[in-house]
């Protein structure tokens, strides 16, 4: 299970790359936005999938699961949430003021 | 006592959550800003002193027991850092009460500078690797805010550049941290440490010790990853600019000494004389080449910027006791006198209207006191004797020749002479010349905005003249910091 | 050009509706937050995406008649409200965010556990209502 998660990570971070390496704005925000899937997917895999109670005292469970990543996990979607949420007024104020959605008009020169 | 620890957090985080049920009123916002960092300045000098006499202070929070809960750690070295940020951040907020505009100030500029204030200051003390992600997420987020404030076309433009590569590298931060949970099991960093040593450094530990590096370095703008750092502070308004250069880059640099002498200290053959040095150099050379070829005040500082952060990574790099102090030493001498230069670069923006040096001229005839304290400063930039320049190059190339470590010294030498080369560049450009601001411009009275400078430029003299007490402590810090047990005792209480 | 008023009232109606369902259930998932799936974020995301679904249906002016809120204020209040519950265990003489936690009995709805867990869950609410309200309104407002 755990390979099978690599692979689709995997997928996932070049779907990304791919998508923040394109001139487009708005494909550069969903570029991050897929690139925090990819993130957060890695950090629930690495310590392994298990199954399991959640670890509490009154559960008389005999497997655990380790509750440290989906803590991670969580606080990480927080984070990947309020950066997005930013960026995307962020190039919206922007393409108000530019009116160019590409970056390669985005430029700017050296000396302005 | 152990409580105070947080309070170089909680209190701007308070005072910032407090001030954004007021924004529209701008003069209380001053007045209680203000005060605040001052009152943070305050107990930083107090930790700072108690750290140094008390050893390692540590505190928990929610009262769990260290390598389960998330630990704060007041070591030398962190309490340093927060003292300079905290000496910094009244600078530059005094600053930008006479620069700002109101309309500025009251879409929550003070919220967010401190704000940033929080996430600064809880990336130096805390123990916790993913608490330190955290710390970082809101000193960015906070710097996205400020970076893009008043939004005027260029800014929006280049800001987005600075967020998309942050948020890159801020993933990156957490597949390292995955990485690094899935090899050792812990998050906290005294217990990595001892899980890595138990471990050898091979492998897998150093591919995640170089993605930690790779990480940082883009934070902190090293080579080949700083392109984004001229650019981005142009933009926005003096004090933030100068806030900016002094601290943020700083905050990657601390997290690279923290994370390359506690944890991954066993293999400095590959990564600090291999790797670091390495990239040292090129990030002196280029910034500094970078530097030389610009005719713009506030880029030639940007340039100059990654120009210095290359020296406190080759102190790293080099990796003794001497050296390591040289780069603490040069990085208080960096934060100090780099803050205080694009404060002069702002106050120069505001009497011509300009920040190319071509256009400028005849500063030193209008302005005297304003061309002085830029001359101090920038020759204590550029390292020359008696100034705190001086005396924190010097064990960092002295070191580097002791080791062998040739190449390297010779670029550093080489890198001060162009800094030298460029400071004057602006110097004669800007300061010499025949007067090209109008007979408006040139009664334009700035002692309110130098007064805050002004103890910036002071600090960088006494560190000079009396060198010899900054260096014992950086030393001091250097020797605990390079000794991992002393953290790892404090924090896990064995 | 005029903007067209299309005729929505069966979205209107609806709407109503389906808003009080998803504000009850965020209230739930916000109270549910300790022991159980739930918590001030997602709460808080539930509420945002309630008063969003009205701001659908009708116009912005209505909404903003009816729920005269300055979100902004909302996230420095519920900063205030999560920091202040740590701070208050400082105040104590307990390490910051210190949890404490106990059992009362209600008259009619039996034994409840309460902690300090919740105030600070409350303000993780408000902060998240605050935040997505705050941003959705800042591109929805020069838009006209």
């Amino acid at each position: 299970m755990e390979i099978a998660m690599s692979i689709v990570i995997g997928i996932v971070f070049s779907v990304a790359v791919y998508m923040l390496l394109s001139r487009n704005i708005i494909r550069v925000v969903l570029g991050t936005l897929i690139l925090s899937h990819g993130n957060h997917l890695l950090l629930i895999t690495m310590s392994g999938l298990q199954r399991g109670a959640p670890p509490l005292l009154n559960f008389n469970e005999e497997s655990y699961t380790d509750p440290l990543p989906q803590a991670l996990v969580l606080t990480a979607i927080v984070i990947a949430f309020g950066v997005t949420a930013f960026l995307i007024v962020l190039v919206y104020r922007m393409y108000k003021e530019h009116e160019l959605d590409d970056l390669e008009d985005l430029r700017g020169s050296i000396d302005e | 006592m152990s409580n105070l620890i947080f309070m170089p957090i909680i209190v701007p985080f308070f005072i910032g959550a407090l001030l954004m049920l007021f924004a529209k009123r701008h003069r209380l916002q001053r007045i209680i800003s203000g005060a605040a960092s001052i009152v943070v300045l305050a107990i930083s000098i107090y930790l700072a002193a108690a750290a140094f006499q008390n050893g390692v202070i540590t505190a928990e929070a929610g009262d769990w027991a260290a390598p389960f809960g998330i630990v704060l750690v007041a070591d030398s070295f962190a309490t340093l850092m927060v003292l300079l940020s905290s000496i910094l951040s009244v600078a530059c907020l005094f600053f930008a009460f006479t620069t700002i505009s109101p309309e500025r100030e009251k879409s929550y500029f003070y919220p967010f500078y401190l704000f940033l204030m929080v996430g600064v200051n809880g990336a130096f003390l805390t123990g916790d690797i993913f608490n330190l992600f955290v710390f970082f997420e809101v000193l960015l987020l906070a710097s996205y805010g400020l970076i893009v404030h008043g939004g005027t076309k260029y800014q929006l433009r280049e800001s987005f550049k600075y967020i998309v590569i942050n948020v890159f590298s801020s993933a990156l931060f957490i597949v390292a941290i995955a990485w690094i949970y899935s090899v050792t099991g812990t998050l906290n960093m005294a217990q990595i440490s001892e899980r890595v040593a138990a471990m050898d450094q091979t492998g897998a530990i150093n591919i995640i010790a170089v993605m930690f590096f790779i990480v940082f370095a883009l934070k902190g703008g090293l080579f080949p990853l700083y392109f984004w750092l001229p650019n981005s502070y142009w933009g926005p308004p003096a004090a933030i600019a100068a806030l900016f250069g002094g601290l943020l880059t700083k905050v990657g640099i601390y997290a690279i000494i923290r994370m390359f002498t506690l944890i991954f200290y066993h293999e400095p053959l590959f990564t600090h004389k291999g790797l670091i040095t390495v990239i040292a150099g090129l990030t002196m050379l280029f910034g500094v080449l970078g530097a030389v070829s610009q005719f713009d005040f506030k880029r030639i500082l940007s340039y100059h910027i990654i120009s210095q952060v290359g020296y406190m990574v080759m102190g790293l790099g080099i990796f003794t006791p001497l050296a390591v102090a040289g780069a603490i030493f040069y990085i208080a001498h960096h934060m100090v006198v780099k803050t205080g230069l694009f404060l002069f670069a702002g106050a120069a923006e505001k009497i011509t209207g300009t920040s190319d040096i071509k256009q400028m001229g005849g500063l030193f005839k209008t302005h005297p006191a304003l061309a002085w304290m830029f001359f101090i400063t920038a020759i204590s930039l550029a390292g020359i004797p008696p100034l705190s320049g001086f005396f924190s190059k010097f064990p960092i190339i002295l070191s580097g020749f002791q080791e062998g470590q040739h190449i390297i010294s010779a670029v550093a030498l080489l890198v001060g002479l162009l800094t030298l080369i460029s400071m004057m560049k602006i110097f004669g450009y800007a300061f010499w010349g025949e007067q090209k601001h109008g007979e408006a411009a040139a009664k334009l009275s700035i002692g309110k905005m130098l007064l805050p400078a002004a103890p910036l430029v002071v600090l960088t003299i006494v560190m000079g003249i009396v060198a010899e007490p900054v260096f014992n402590y950086s030393l001091q810090i250097a020797e605990q910091i390079m000794d991992p047990s002393i953290y790892i005792e404090s924090v896990l209480k064995e | 050009m005029k903007p067209i008023r299309p005729n929505d009232m069966m979205l209107q109606v609806t709407i109503r509706i389906v808003a009080i369902i998803i504000f009850a259930f965020s209230f739930y998932l916000l109270l549910a937050g300790h022991n159980s799936p739930g918590g001030g974020f997602i709460g808080g995301l539930m509420t945002a995406s309630a008063i969003l679904v009205l701001y659908l249906a009708f116009d912005v002016k209505s909404i903003s008649k009816a729920l005269p809120i300055n979100f902004e204020m909302v996230i420095g209040l519920g900063l205030l409200l999560a920091l202040g519950t740590g701070i208050v265990s400082m105040i104590l003489g307990f390490p910051f965010l210190t949890q404490f936690f106990d059992y009362f009995q209600f008259p009619v709805y039996g034994e409840v556990e309460l902690t300090t867990a919740l105030p600070f869950d409350i303000g993780i609410y408000m902060v998240v209502v605050g935040a997505v309200m705050a941003i959705i309104l800042r591109i929805e407002e020069d838009d006209i």
